[in-house]
């Protein structure tokens, strides 16, 4: 008997021949940077996620969970890939009190299932997250994808109240509960958000759920110059107004999104192709509440002469908040010779952002840069397909934008690079003093270096 | 419970003065009295209390600490209400009183950098001329530490809309218990790989000492508007919680007083709240006008439908200042009513309020004692206050009962032991109601990674009975003091 044979005997004699497989066909939808598992198991309870993690425990295996699989490739490629624990077979929503405005939902539910069900009583949960028709909502916590809501409700941590989940040893633990204010034990599931899958296997999550708001409005404006979108940016956001998002791009986001935008809209908003700054706002509330900020948006436009605002109507209001919520992924699906860096820095310099275009313009490459509110900036440094060396010179590009970010105290984690970029990277640049306690916590909850073992900085 | 051998407290002392000077080190009994008490009704004296001045004098402290293998516990004004700032097994105490210092700030990024002992209300007295606030607001603001908020998660009343401490808190500098001094998250937050002032905050002091807060600053907001309402009845005055949160309003407030409670209070403060009422909601609503005025009249809406008798709205900031006052000052008017208080804490599903109420209630009469709320309903945090007289045989241990079984049936109905103030000493023997053998493992294993010797802060959190599978009898070295 084969050792991937052994393999799915074994697993089959916990769950039963029906949830393992390890035929080719269906590893190869399993892809960790082009790694592929050994075997795939799909249980159906936390009891028997916990036997497959005892299990791969005793056989010294290493596990990587997966939901939608849709952001499997965000982090390195892990040192070994043996199990993929498919946890899709895990999705009901368990308990919902919509008198609380609390949930539980299992970890491998679907956030637009979970939005469905919640929609009915007029709630929801604010994560407004790329892959929302696929992704699931462990994926997204594991993931740590921001929310485009996040200016107006907060990220992931605001919000998940509790969690359960199989730790290292295969057991099933739990953090938190189901209240919105909760301060018993350690705070274990906050860490959670963005491991990637390295220290648990999430199981079930609890959130707090928000009313879903009443009107929803949002405005494009467009300015010749950088100068002028940040300006705007600025006084927009001294203004105070509730604004669920605020997000400026650079020309050349623009133009991608243009084209995006042609092939689910037949009619494109102009402002995209002009070739200029967009700022994108948006806002939600009741009726007079949004009409009173869309005065206070139209005011304060005037106040540049250089603004050209977009006009939008109903339809093209909604297909821009969904393509605004998609945005990040667009930068690498439609083009994946592609370097995204995430950078969060509370305000990067119009000199920084000039010095992103020389570098890109030296080396031939596309910058396209979106500034999403909260500090967090993307920067995606894109090849021609053709381009000859075309990995040697994004590699060169990316190290200098990274000195620039440096030099300005920003941090960074590489979202997105050619795989093999992507596992000699360490993710994060400059190991800080907090990777060891970082280890720690990797250690703690998972001493046998069972999960996605180097998917994260510094081998954890 | 004296921990240190005479030669061990010596030497210690002669090192601690050497590094601090004389007059930033207390070891006499009778300045010790001072630090064996926080405001709950547990009690644990340290040997040696000492006042830093800075990260470096923490770090070698506990460097020192370290080599005479003596535990040490932080505290800030004491103002606790679980037992996390109290010396359990004694050993030595870090005062941050005297490091209270606002480092930065940064009103273009929202931010403050502050030292430990930095008093809450005095971030906002630094950032209010601009339009800004430090959001967590306990109601010991007055007089409680940064670093105690972030040790214990702190909450307050308008938490309900804006989060507790750790939702403000974006970067941290520990001394790990090898005097380690590390820095953790960033100035904007988000900072990559886990969460770790997830983890730290709320961590009661057991993982490691925090010596600098990096803070959300948020802007006030351009309308406020606050509402009392009036009832005849508790389960009036419930089921408007419950409905108000069921309907997704999100008042920036909601506080609960009961008839009785309010007595006490308006003889105290004169806070203009009714003498002959069987409760009042406290509700204050807070955004763009729009949105305040539709808000407000929405609140008023279900008040009335729940037969509110009256409902009143603060005319002007005196108004609501003063309304904001006596529920502030609530828990210093308790004396008017018994001579001893319990305050609890407990969170249950908003929900369950009315069901709640009614239950404390009857724990309260089953036992003989006055139960008063003054609470967060908003959020389902509850502060039922057991009433005692230590003069009484048995009174006190009949309250430690009462609250027990209180905190019990919040957990039986899908709530939390503690939602502000900390599990600390207070109630780490009743973690078991909520946790299993194998939570308690990982949260060991945490515990460990950072505080392998459990020389900070030990006997918190974690039950002091081995087994997990039931709640054993309250340990006898846990002291308790009537306040």
């Amino acid at each position: 008997m084969t050792a991937t044979a052994n393999l799915a005997c074994k697993l089959e004699g916990l769950l039963g021949a029906a949830h393992v497989t390890t035929a080719q066909e269906d590893l190869f939808r399993y892809p960790v940077h082009e790694i592929l598992p050994s075997a795939i198991a799909r249980p159906t309870s936390a009891q028997e996620v916990a036997e497959i993690v005892r299990f791969a425990m005793a056989e010294k295996l290493s596990v990587l969970p997966a939901g939608s699989r849709s952001k499997l490739n965000i982090g390195r490629p892990p040192y070994r890939y043996d199990i993929a624990i498919d946890m899709s077979g895990l999705r009901q929503l368990v308990h919902y009190d919509p008198g609380d405005l609390t949930l539980s939902a299992d970890a491998g539910m679907t956030l637009k299932a979970l939005q469905q069900e919640l929609g009915e009583k007029r709630q929801f949960v604010p994560l407004s997250v790329p892959f929302l028709g696929q992704t699931t909502i462990g994926g997204t916590i594991a993931s740590g994808v921001d929310s485009s809501l996040r200016l107006l409700y907060g990220s992931a941590r605001d919000f998940l109240i509790g969690a359960e989940f199989v730790d290292g040893k295969g057991a099933i633990c739990k953090s938190g509960g189901r209240v919105v204010k909760n301060v018993t034990g350690y705070d274990l599931h906050k860490l959670l958000i963005g491991s990637l899958g390295t220290l648990a296997v999430i199981t079930r999550l609890n959130f707090r759920t928000y009313p879903l708001s009443e009107a929803f409005a949002s405005h494009v404006v467009v300015f010749p110059s950088a100068d002028g979108a940040l300006g705007f940016r600025s006084i927009l956001e001294n203004l105070g107004l509730p604004l669920s998002n605020l997000e400026v791009m650079n020309p050349e986001f623009a133009l991608t999104f243009a084209q995006v935008l042609g092939t689910v809209s037949a009619s494109v908003p102009a402002a995209f192709d002009r070739g200029g700054w967009i700022v994108y706002s948006s806002w939600e509330g009741n009726s007079s509440v949004v009409n009173r900020i869309r005065t206070d948006m139209e005011n304060c436009e005037r106040q540049f002469q250089s603004a050209q605002p977009q006009p939008l109507d109903g339809s093209q209001d909604r297909v821009l908040r969904d393509l605004f919520r998609e945005a990040v992924p667009l930068l690498y699906t439609s083009f994946p010779h592609s370097v995204i860096l995430r950078i969060v820095h509370h305000r990067l310099s119009k000199t920084a952002l000039q010095q992103f275009s020389e570098i890109a313009s030296k080396e031939n490459l596309l910058n396209r840069l979106l500034l999403r509110p909260a500090g967090v900036s993307y920067l995606a440094l894109t090849a021609a397909n053709d381009l000859p060396n075309g990995s040697e010179v994004l590699s060169r590009a990316v190290s200098a934008a990274i000195a620039v970010l440096l030099q300005n105290g920003a941090t960074y984690s590489l979202l997105q690079a050619p795989s093999q970029m992507m596992a000699q990277s360490n993710l994060w640049g400059p190991q800080s003093a907090d990777v060891s306690l970082m280890n720690r916590v990797k250690h703690a909850f998972d001493p046998n270096n069972l999960f996605a073992p180097g998917r994260l900085a510094g081998g954890f | 419970m004296s921990q240190l051998s005479a030669t061990t407290r010596s030497s210690l002392l002669v090192e601690l003065k050497a590094l601090l000077g004389a007059d930033n080190v207390l070891s006499e009994r009778s300045d010790l009295l001072l630090y064996e008490f926080d405001g709950s009704v547990v009690k644990g004296q340290p040997e040696i209390v000492v006042f830093p001045r800075t990260t470096e004098e923490v770090s070698r402290i506990v460097k020192l600490a370290a080599r005479f293998q003596v535990p040490i516990v932080g505290r800030g004004a004491g103002t606790g209400l679980s037992g996390g700032a109290l010396a359990r097994s004694g050993g030595l105490m870090i005062v941050f009183a005297r490091m209270n210092e606002i480092l930065e700030i940064d009103l273009e990024n929202r931010r403050a950098v502050v030292q430990p002992g930095v008093v809450n209300l005095d971030i906002t007295r630094a950032v209010e001329h601009a339009g800004y606030y430090y959001a967590p607001d306990p109601s010991s603001q007055k007089s409680c530490t940064i670093g105690g908020n972030v040790a214990e998660n702190s909450g307050g009343p308008h938490t309900l809309a804006y989060g507790i401490t750790t939702n403000h808190v974006t970067a941290l500098e520990l001394v790990l218990p090898d005097g380690e001094i590390v820095r953790i998250g960033s100035k904007q937050g988000d900072a990559p790989g886990y969460d770790l002032c997830g983890l730290f905050v709320g961590s009661e002091g057991t993982l490691a000492l925090v010596t600098e807060i990096t803070l959300k600053l948020s802007r006030k907001a351009e309308a406020v508007k606050t509402l009392l309402a009036i009832y005849d009845s508790v389960e009036d005055a419930s089921q408007t919680v419950v409905d108000i949160t069921a309907r997704g309003i999100t008042p920036a407030a909601c506080e609960m007083i009961d008839g009785w409670t309010l007595v006490a209070i308006e003889d105290y403060i004169h806070a203009g709240f009714p003498r002959d009422s069987a409760a009042i909601l406290l509700l204050e609503v807070e955004g763009l006008r729009e949105s305040v005025a539709e808000q407000a009249s929405a609140i008023e809406d279900v008040c009335r439908l729940h037969k509110a008798r009256e409902v009143r709205v603060a005319k002007d900031d005196r108004e609501r200042d003063l309304l904001w006052k006596g529920r502030k000052n609530a828990f210093g008017a308790m004396g008017r009513l018994a001579p001893c208080n319990y305050v609890l804490d407990a969170v249950i599903p908003r929900s369950k309020l009315p069901q709640a109420l009614r239950r404390i209630q009857e724990i309260g009469q089953l036992h003989g004692l006055g139960i008063g709320n003054i609470f967060h309903a908003g959020d389902g945090n509850l502060h039922p206050l057991v009433l005692y007289d230590p003069r009484k045989p048995r009174d006190f241990e009949t309250a430690i009962a009462v609250a027990e079984e209180i905190v019990r049936y919040c957990v039986e109905i899908g709530g939390a032991l503690t939602g502000e103030h900390g599990v600390g000493m207070e109630k780490s023997e009743l973690m078991p109601l909520l946790f299993n053998d194998a939570d308690f493992d990982l949260m060991r294993r945490i515990h460990d990674a950072f505080n392998p010797d459990s020389s900070l802060n030990p006997g918190k959190i974690f039950p002091l009975s081995k087994g997990c599978g039931e709640i054993r009898t309250r340990p006898k070295s846990q002291q308790v003091v009537h306040s």
